[in-house]
């Protein structure tokens, strides 16, 4: 059912948009992105237009543009400024900056200017937890903000500036790498991991019995790709994206898998809050990264690669892209590769669209596939069952680069690094309550006192490992180490001193998941928006033990009955607070019994002042009193 | 089946439920007669798993039946305590989320989320309201779109796409903001394609699509649900297959 084809003033530029992804609905997500970058949102003409062109229903293609955060189905500002709102943002002061900027511009948070100009909102992480507080304007990422880098951008919106015109340092993104390790200090030249993998399989000895194509996916002995998975099995590595499933386990069930065609996917979507290892990563090491997907490429047979870039990146691609142009050039990718026959393997850049769920490997792949980015269900896994319904492999960006030094120098190297069950190095994001916050490469097995003492944090109150899906922990446990058989952790260290209010954080952590949750299944849908309910109330001294009870209970349905990750995880941030920092919970309860969540009592004032009475029966409380005397008096 | 020749079994709470291949654990459960409770599976649709209340346990591990492919062999565990009170929160939360007024609705009686709730003991909503403003879509000259009582089980949206073919319902935003839409630019139904007699329009399981004009036809009290509890007439909807024969 393809709606007609209504007049739009649009149509030319809507034509070009299309024709770039050429008309394809799977670039459905691409193609919004870029046919909101005309007009700054998307109205319904646009979207009808759109389903027209790409054959879609039209209401399939609204249900997408309104599932992400970035696309707007109403208009949004000529200029729209996006404030960062992980709670280390709000240490360093974001919240003032925001309202400092609403009235410079005479604005309402939230809502746009009378004139269309400008809106000013909040958003979450967006990975410039370093370089706190960051801002999107127009989805251009700025760091640091100051009180004078938010007058000069109200100057520029005030002047009606054209974005690619403003002052180049307010774009300015730091690396603040601090600490290296094997990753981090790597010097590889473009091509000599694969060259290593292919050398590799030569001189193994040719086994003529199963010399079957590598590209058939039979676990053929020691050619080259084989050869590859060996090595990566060998090291022990394990996915960077804080799962920690081993990597050529996942390689291999995607190599051996039934399907026409395989694909790699570089899950570059990084949303947990607190985490911005994958920024620095892809400005620093694309080459590395680029690599190790074609290492994977070459191990399990892909044909075709994506690397799935948050859309709080979008400054990113541009580089990216070069550098994919770079090493097509060089014949890293294409067809052919490094003169190996049928070694065809190239790589296309897609960008999110604000959607933290999206980093969920089903989700990606639903999202690559222009689609709302709702988790699947599982089984079958991507990697049997992945882009398109063929065989597919998601990792991190680290694991790749992991990938492609094993790769390089042998899984024994690799395995020789970090803890036997944590093997190799791990790269921490760094910030909050700290001198030095940044990346920190370390092997696995460091401790969090080690990290802190590093970092130069002090009088630390906690520690939040992995973000607000992973574990906060207080002082007594800062001896623990960071590996997946102790503190597992995708990246994220956020440092908590002694003057914050730990309330406030788990609090902060519960508005991230409520708005993140994609609303597929009842649980996750209602139980994070509850959550975060009974935070803001226990937040406005109106919390009673129940609602700490009522947190567990949640916890219990969450865990039990969620459809993915999200839902499994979105009370963790309020249990481990609750269970190391409960005091900044109780100073907050109003009595350890029950308390509605409207003031009953003082409902009644405007019906004691229409009745002019103010006596003792007229109020709630002793009323209650009165009948529990009666009930006393043993009365019926 | 089995190399004997015996049907492939399973154990729900210690019963044997036999299953063809592809079946789920909710679908050979309803053709062997054993009700599951549940709200956003159909037995004439691919499941999908959203509502969670069919959540079971196997091997300790929770996950919702009716997207669960049966195994032989596997032990499910359907009726538990924890199971039931995390069914009875779930359906508390449809309560809430949406704005459910049983008394005045055209539905009550028939009305898939009272039955259930009803079914599983749940009389009150426990938890906080959220009274969210939805506004109605009354455009369309035969039905009426009340989207306060939507549980977003997506049985229209799965109709219209499957069955009618026509994609009339879609579902739009995200988290708590996800909502109902219509396929079209006015966003009223009006302006789509929908008919009557469409699938979607039948399959609704609660008040959101309401035929127009014949609103209180038949008296609440001798309604579907109203008659007999939802846990015994889902059996008679399902496509049955004769029991397993039981052991000399």
């Amino acid at each position: 059912m393809v709606d007609a084809a209504p007049p739009s003033p649009n149509v030319a530029r809507l034509d070009a948009v299309v024709a770039a992804h050429g008309a394809r609905a799977t670039e459905l997500v691409q193609i919004l992105r870029d046919a909101q970058a005309l007009d700054g949102w998307l109205p319904p003409a646009t979207i009808t237009y759109l389903a027209h062109r790409l054959r879609l229903p039209r209401a399939r293609v609204e249900g997408v543009a309104g599932f992400y955060a970035f696309l707007h189905l109403t208009p949004a500002g000529r200029y729209r400024v996006l404030f960062s709102d992980n709670v280390t943002d709000r240490m360093a002061g974001s919240l003032d900056l925001l309202d400092r900027l609403c009235t410079s511009l005479w604005i309402e948070r939230g809502k746009v200017s009378e004139d269309g100009l400008v809106s000013v909102d909040t958003t979450s992480c967006t990975g410039m937890g370093d370089q706190a507080p960051a801002i999107l304007v127009n989805g251009r990422a700025i760091p640091r903000m100051t009180p004078e880098r938010v007058d000069a951008v109200a100057e520029l919106i005030r002047a009606q500036v054209d974005l690619c015109e403003w002052p180049a340092d307010l774009f300015a993104v730091a690396d603040n790498v601090h600490r290296r390790d094997v990753l981090l200090d790597a010097i590889v030249a473009p091509g000599d991991a694969l060259r290593a993998a292919i050398a590799r399989g030569a001189r193994e000895p040719e086994r003529a019995g199963s010399a079957r194509s590598w590209r058939e996916g039979v676990p053929a002995l020691p050619q080259g790709p084989a050869a590859t998975l060996e090595e990566i099995k060998r090291s022990n590595l394990r996915g960077r994206g804080g799962a920690g499933f081993t990597t050529g386990l996942k390689w291999e069930a995607c190599r051996t898998a039934p399907g026409t065609t395989r694909y790699v996917v570089c899950n570059a979507d990084e949303g947990e809050p607190g985490t911005f290892k994958d920024r620095v990563l892809l400005a620093r090491h694309a080459d590395l990264v680029l690599e190790g997907m074609t290492v994977c490429a070459y191990a399990i047979g892909a044909t075709q690669g994506f690397v799935y870039l948050r859309g709080e990146y979008e400054y990113l691609a541009a580089p990216l892209r070069a550098t994919i142009a770079r090493r097509r050039a060089a014949n890293l990718l294409g067809t052919s590769i490094l003169g190996q026959r049928g070694f065809d393997f190239d790589v296309v850049l897609h960008l999110g669209a604000g959607a933290y769920v999206c980093g969920e490997e089903s989700a990606l792949i639903e999202s690559l596939e222009g689609k709302r980015g709702v988790p699947r269900n599982r089984p079958p896994y991507p990697v049997t069952h992945g882009y398109l319904q063929q065989p597919t492999v998601v990792n991190n960006v680290e694991t790749f680069c992991a990938a492609a030094l094993i790769a390089l120098n042998g899984g024994d190297w690799y395995r020789g690094l970090g803890t036997p069950r944590s093997t190799g190095t791990k790269l921490l994001c760094v910030s909050g309550d700290c001198a030095r916050p940044g990346i920190y490469e370390y092997p696995f097995g460091t401790t969090v006192r080690q990290v802190l003492a590093d970092c130069g944090a002090e009088r630390t109150q906690a520690v939040q490992v992995s973000g607000p899906s992973g574990t906060c922990i207080g002082a007594a446990e800062f001896g623990r180490k960071l590996a997946f058989e102790d503190l597992p952790t995708a990246g994220a260290f956020m440092v908590f001193d002694d003057t914050r209010d730990m309330f406030e954080v788990a609090r902060n952590f519960a508005h991230f998941f409520a708005h993140e949750s994609c609303g597929f299944c009842t649980p996750c849908r209602v139980g994070t928006t509850l959550l975060r309910n009974v935070m803001d109330k226990i937040h406005g001294m109106r919390g009673s033990q129940h609602d700490v009870d009522r947190i567990r209970r949640l916890n219990r349905l969450l865990q039990a009955s969620s459809h993915c990750g999200l839902g499994h995880t979105a009370c963790n941030p309020l249990l481990d607070t609750l269970k190391r920092f409960r005091p900044a919970y109780e100073r907050r309860l109003q009595s350890l019994d029950f308390e509605p969540a409207f003031d009953l009592d003082g409902a009644l004032a405007r019906a004691r002042a229409m009745t002019g009475r103010d006596d003792a029966s007229a109020h709630l409380a002793e009323v209650d009193e009165d009948a529990s005397a009666v009930a006393g008096r043993g009365q019926p | 089946m089995t190399a004997n020749g015996a049907a492939d079994v399973f154990l729900l709470d210690g019963e044997p439920i036999p299953f063809a291949p592809g079946q789920t654990v909710m679908q050979a459960a309803l053709a062997a007669g054993h009700y599951i409770p549940h709200l956003c599976f159909h037995h004439d649709f691919k499941p999908h798993g959203s509502c969670k209340v069919c959540t079971v346990r196997v091997d300790g591990a929770t996950t919702a039946s009716c997207t669960l492919p049966a195994q032989a062999g596997m032990s499910v565990e359907c009726k538990a305590d924890d199971l039931e009170e995390n069914r009875r929160t779930l359906v508390q939360m449809l309560f809430v989320e949406g704005n459910h007024f049983c008394p005045s609705c055209e539905k009550s009686g028939n009305c898939l989320l009272q039955a259930v709730a009803y079914d599983l003991g749940v009389l009150d909503a426990d938890l906080d309201y959220f009274f969210p403003s939805r506004p109605l879509d009354a455009s369309h000259p035969d039905l009426l779109l009340d989207f306060n009582r939507c549980i977003l089980c997506e049985l229209c949206v799965r109709a219209s796409a499957e069955v009618d073919g026509k994609h009339v319902f879609a579902l739009s935003g995200r988290g708590i903001g996800k909502h109902l839409i219509v396929n079209a630019e006015s966003g009223r139904l009006v302006d789509t394609t929908v008919a009557v007699t469409d699938k979607a329009v039948d399959v609704c399981p609660v008040g959101v699509i309401i035929r127009k004009r014949v609103g209180f036809a038949v008296p609440i009290g001798r309604r579907r649900f109203d008659a007999r509890p939802v846990s015994a007439q889902a059996l008679e909807d399902a496509p049955r297959r004769a029991p397993p024969e039981a052991a000399p």
